[in-house]
Formats: structure tokens, sequence, C-alpha cells
């Protein structure tokens, strides 16, 4: 969590993997291996996912034939047999009905057109269907509406398990009365100004970022 | 100077041959039209870069070279010898020309009851004068253009189809025009002729592939009459040899509530100049005019819209996208004329392209003529590369750099084949425009 301009997306997109960031320091390792110098295509194949603020409208290209190209690339990297369009219809099918998606979706162009929420919803349909190991959601809370908002935490709390760790940035405490979280850390400029359990979350609804801001001010003095 | 004008004598000199064979076979109306079509080329000649309508393209390639009258060669051709442009799927008539004449072994005419006719356009002359006469070079005005005089003096074969009124002909009638190799590089004229009555409907695909032919000049005139309450959509599909010459006409003239769609795919061809030309002449008709061109190497593709909306309440949409890659040109010009009664008139025109490599150029101009005063007119051009966040999207979703870059590519060329309505002709066309792509074979596997 953190206010705005704090650096969550920059934090995201670096994982991801988004070229028109350079990173000057530091480094990030992922399983052992050091992500940063690998290719975003690779860091996927690799298990990391992010579900995008503002997700892409691709014109023309469907979603069947996105995903498909999508599932396929990851399981050729996991040495899975690729699925042909039969079986892969089958798995779609299959996870649309757990999201609730309808169908129709799959013969639209990805994203095109789709309302705010859509285009959420439709990011962790993939992420469901591309079963990830280091989920990255960006604000996928942002400007949903309350039905909408319980669709997107229905379908992380389905993934929710052992193997999988999922960051999830959220502005507002609202996500977390649904997604309940393991840790909050809150980032401030860039920083980690504090962590805790789930209680943070509420003391930050309660007080403000500006009060967790100057009480840590001292402590983890930010960028500036 | 000197070259254009011994070009335009050649085919003066073509013509008097041609009118005296064509001459005492009882078709005089016919002679007449063709007389007067020569006149007015004698006038007119080819255009050159200082006409406003011909700025971006140069014809002089077409003007200088020496093209002979097609003779009748490739005939020998079996049905076997053009399977490769069978349209999987696809039912329905197809009349195929070969070097410009009709083949009828080769064709499947079928047939249509109720009056409905689909033939050649020579057979059409004998059989079908009182459909054609009162329309024939009406529309495709051979006074303002020397390419479609040149075709209206010379015109002797094409497609005919004339649907009476009430009638609606669900499959697609296909006009598939096969150049083949021949001794010298020769010009045809295609005509044709397209004739729905009121409460009719239509869909026509009209088609240009090569068997080998290298150079050769089509100079292709369609005339199209869709009469009140008719629907039709046409299908222009261009896939010549990239050495040869395409300059086609579609000339539409629509009735009282009619409904036309207009796709054409630009894939082949030297130099190609794509002139549509739809006439809103009868109130509340609607028109698609939908578009995609791809020039590669030094291909030269030039789309010319003249959409007139001639009265009111009618609707026009454009939407036309290229992709140019090698040192190619592409030219969008789009002009729109709202004439003086036609009031509430709504016309929109999108042209957007993209530019694949830096020596690839395209010129982009709308025109807007509006006379009347209560009208809806927008248009916007695009001229871009390729959306890198669309393509870190793909990438971050595990699909490699180069197949993100050819999905990306297909999407843009497919958001025009996505306004096609018939099924197999936009697979058939899905799969023509992946192998132009440079990594379509990306797009397939995936
Ligand atoms: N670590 C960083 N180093 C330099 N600039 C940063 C860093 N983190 C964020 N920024 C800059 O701060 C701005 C806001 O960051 P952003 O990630 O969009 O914030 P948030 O998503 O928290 O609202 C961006 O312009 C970004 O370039
Ligand atoms: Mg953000």
């Amino acid at each position: 969590m953190g206010p705005n301009g704090s650096g969550k997306s920059t934090l995201a997109q670096v994982l991801a993997g988004r070229e028109t960031y350079e990173v000057t320091r530091g480094e990030v390792l992922y399983e052992g291996k050091n992500l940063l110098e690998m290719a975003p295509e690779e860091r996927a194949c690799e298990g990391v996912f992010m579900a995008f603020q503002y997700p892409v409208e691709i014109p023309g290209v469907s979603s069947a034939q996105f995903l498909k190209a999508a599932l396929n690339a990851i399981r050729r990297a996991r040495g899975l047999e690729e699925l042909d369009a039969m079986e892969f219809l089958a798995l779609v099918k299959q996870k649309f009905k757990v999201l609730g998606v309808d169908e129709k979706l799959l013969h639209r162009s990805v994203n095109e057109g789709f309302s705010g929420g859509e285009k959420k919803r439709n990011e962790i349909f993939q992420m469901a269907l591309l079963e990830p190991r280091l989920c990255i959601l960006d604000e996928t809370d942002s400007g949903l509406d309350i039905d909408a908002l319980k669709i997107v935490a229905s379908g992380v709390n389905g993934l929710r398990s052992p193997g999988r760790a999922i960051l999830v940035i959220t502005h507002y405490q609202r996500l977390l009365n649904y997604i309940i979280p393991d840790y909050v850390h809150v980032l401030v400029d860039g920083r980690i100004v504090r962590s805790g359990g789930k209680e943070l979350a509420l003391e930050l609804e309660e007080k403000g970022y500006a009060l967790i801001e100057g009480g840590a001010g001292a402590a983890a003095p930010g960028r500036r | 100077m000197v070259a254009v004008t011994l070009a335009k004598d050649r085919y003066l000199e073509n013509f008097d041959r041609f009118a005296r064979v064509s001459a005492g076979s009882g078709q005089e109306w016919l002679g007449l039209v063709r007389q007067a079509a020569i006149a007015r080329f004698a006038e007119l000649g080819f255009p050159t870069i200082r006409d406003e309508d011909w700025r971006f393209t140069n014809v002089a390639p077409i003007a200088q070279a020496s093209f002979a009258r097609a003779n009748g060669s490739g005939a020998e051709l079996s049905p076997r010898d053009i399977d490769q442009f069978a349209v999987p799927g696809l039912v329905g008539p197809q009349l195929v020309f070969v070097n410009g004449r009709y083949a009828p072994r080769l064709s499947s005419p079928g047939s249509l009851s109720d009056g409905a006719t689909v033939s050649s356009l020579a057979q059409a002359f004998t059989d079908a004068r009182t459909v054609l006469e009162p329309h024939l070079a009406r529309y495709a005005d051979y006074a303002r253009d020397g390419f479609t005089a040149l075709n209206t003096a010379f015109m002797e074969d094409g497609g005919f189809v004339y649907v009476p009124r009430g009638r609606v002909i669900e499959a697609p009638i296909r006009l598939l025009y096969v150049s083949t190799e021949t001794a010298d590089p020769i010009v045809t004229h295609p005509r044709n002729v397209i004739v729905l009555e009121e409460d009719s409907q239509a869909v026509i695909v009209e088609e240009y592939v090569t068997l080998g032919a290298e150079v050769y000049f089509s100079n292709v005139v369609t005339e199209v009459v869709v009469g009140q309450n008719s629907v039709l959509s046409h299908y222009l599909i261009e896939r010549d040899s990239e050495q040869a010459f395409n300059v086609s006409t579609l000339r539409v003239q629509q009735g009282r509530s009619s409904n036309v769609a207009s796709h054409t795919v630009l894939l082949g061809g030297a130099l190609v100049r794509n002139n549509v030309h739809p006439v809103m002449a009868g109130e509340g008709s609607e028109c698609l005019i939908n578009g995609l061109f791809m020039a590669t190497g030094r291909q030269h593709m030039d789309n010319f819209m003249r959409v007139e909306h001639a009265s009111p309440h009618c609707d026009s949409r454009q939407f036309y996208n290229g992709i140019l890659d090698g040192r190619s040109h592409g030219v969008f010009s789009g002009r729109i004329i709202v004439h003086k009664d036609a009031q509430k008139t709504d016309a929109k025109q999108t042209n957007k392209n993209l530019l694949l490599s830096e020596e690839a150029q395209i010129d982009s101009k709308p025109q807007l003529e509006i006379y009347a005063d209560d009208v809806k007119c927008t248009h916007g051009a695009t001229i871009g590369q390729m959306d890198e966040g669309a393509i870190f999207y793909l990438r971050s979703r595990g699909i490699a750099e180069d197949a993100a870059r050819a999905l990306l590519l297909f999407g843009f060329a497919n958001e025009s084949l996505e306004r096609m309505k018939v099924g197999p002709i936009r697979k058939y066309l899905e799969a023509l425009v992946t192998q132009w792509l440079p990594q379509g074979k990306l797009v397939e596997e995936s």
C-alpha cells in the first residue's frame, strides 16, 4: 500500500520487465535467479505475472488467439505439451466457469471496448489460466464496483497456495475485506516505511498515509 | 512528354483495329459508346502528377510501357491449374477470366432461378442489352478519367450480374481474373457490370491473381447499380505479380435506403491505383468502405476514395488500414463530397498506417467538400510504428518478442478483415495476410 506516486507501479513494472525503466542499483532475485537479466517473456515463462493497472487494448487480435499463444509459450517453457485448439478450449471454458466469465470474450479482441471492470477481470482470468508463481496485481481493485471487486477477490483467493506468492498493490483497505493479506507493507517515496499484519491496513484507513509518512519520516527518509 | 504521347497514339491505333473487328456484330450501340470514350481518351491521355487527383502517383511506367492487346492466350488452362486459387468453403457461382477473356471451361456460373443472371459481359452484350444499355458507362465517368475512358473504349469482357427485384442471392458470386505468361506484356480492360434491382441482395467477389505472368496491366472498371432498399457487398482482392500494374475503379450508384459494403485488400502489384467511388443518390442509404493495403519492396499502392453524399440522411463509413514495409509507398486520399441537398449527412473516415521501415512512405490526405449545412463529417489519420506498450503486454504473458510483433501486425490487418461478413473469404484473407507478414509463421504457430 502507499500513496499516489510512491513507486508502486514502478516496482511492479520493473519486476515484469518493462524496458522503459532503467534499474540503476540493486538486484532482484527470484527463485535464486537474477530476474533483471531476463526478458519479459522469460520472466513470464518462469512464473512471473503482473496484472496491469491499465491493461492494453489489442485490436484485431482475438482473446482466444492471444490466450492460446501465451499459454502454449509458457507450457513449452515448462516442458509441457502444447495444447491444441480443442484442449485449449476445454481448459478455458472450465476456467471461465469458475470466474463467471462470458465465453463470448474469446471472440472479442483483447481488451478492446471492454469496460474498466471487464479489463481488470480479464487480467485475473489470464492469471488463473497461466498459473504463475509470483502474481503482482497493480491496483486491480481501482474503479471496480462491489460486484466486480468480489469477482476479482475470489479469483485471487482461488489461486492462493503455498507454492505461490501474491503481491497485491492497492490504495484502499476495501479490497482487503475480501482478500485477507498475510503481510502489509507501506511504500512511501520508493521505500518500505512500515510492515505489519492485516491490522496495519485498518490503521492506515483510520489515520491516513500522512500520519504514517510523518511517523516514519525520521526512520526512513524518502528520496526527494 | 514525348514518350507519353507515343503510348497514347499506340492505344489510338489499337482502337482503330479493335473497332474494325468488332464492327458489324449487331452492337452499334456499343460501338457508339466506345467511339465516344476513345475520343475522350484522345483528349485526356494519361494523368500526370500535375493533376491534383494523381499528385502522389506517377503513372509514367504505365503510360510509357508498350502493352500488347490480349490475343486469347492462356485458353489451354485446365481447371486444375487454378485449383490453387480456390477459396475453401466458398460455394457459389464463379466466373473465371484468363487474360481478360471469359473462360467457360474453368467457370461454374451455376443456374440461378427467377431471372437472375450471372454471365460474361461479352455474352450480356448480346443477351442482356435491355438491362445493360440503361446503365453501361452511365456512372463510371469516362469524361473525367483517362483510365476509365480507355477501359470504356476497349471493354469487351468481364462479369455481368443481374439480380431482379426482390431476389436474394446469398452465395457469393466470384469473378476471378487470372493472368498467365504471355510473349509480350499485355493490357486487359476488364469491365464488370452489376445491376441489383430494388429489394434485392448479392455479394460480389472480384479477385486478380497471376499464374506466372510478371509484367501486365489490368485496367478495370466495375459499375454497380444498387436499387432501392437493396443490399450489396463487394470484395476486391488484388494479388497481382510484384511487377504488374493494376488500376481499378469501383463506381457504385446507390438508390434510396440501399446498403453497400466495399471491401478491398491490396497485396500485389508494382503500381496499384484503387478508386472507390460510391454515389449515394437515394435518401437514407448507407455505405461502408473498408480497405487494407500491404506493400513492401518498391510497391506503390494508391487508394483514392471519392464518397459522394448526393441526398439527405445518408451514412458513410470509411476505414482504411495500411502496412508499409521496405521502400514501398502508400497513398490514401479520402474525399468526401456532400452535395447541397444532402442534409443530415453522417460521414466518417479513418485511415491508419503502420510504417515498418525507415524508407517506407505514406501520404494520407483527407478532403472534405461540403455544400450542405446540417452535416456531420469527421476524419482522422494516423501514421506510426507499432505500439511498444502492446508489445510489452504480450511479452509479459510469455509471448516472445518476434511473435508479439507478428501478432500485433496481424491484429492491425485483421481489423479490416473483421469487418467482412463472408466467413470463407475472411479466412482466406487471414491466411493470405499471414503469409505476407514478415514473421507470419509465428502467428500461425501461436
Ligand atoms: N525507485 C524509483 N526511482 C526513480 N523514480 C521513481 C522510482 N519509483 C517511482 N518513481 C517515479 O515516481 C513516479 C510515480 O511512480 P508510480 O510507480 O507511478 O507510483 P504509484 O504507482 O505508487 O502511484 C513515476 O514517474 C516514477 O518514474
Ligand atoms: Mg500506480
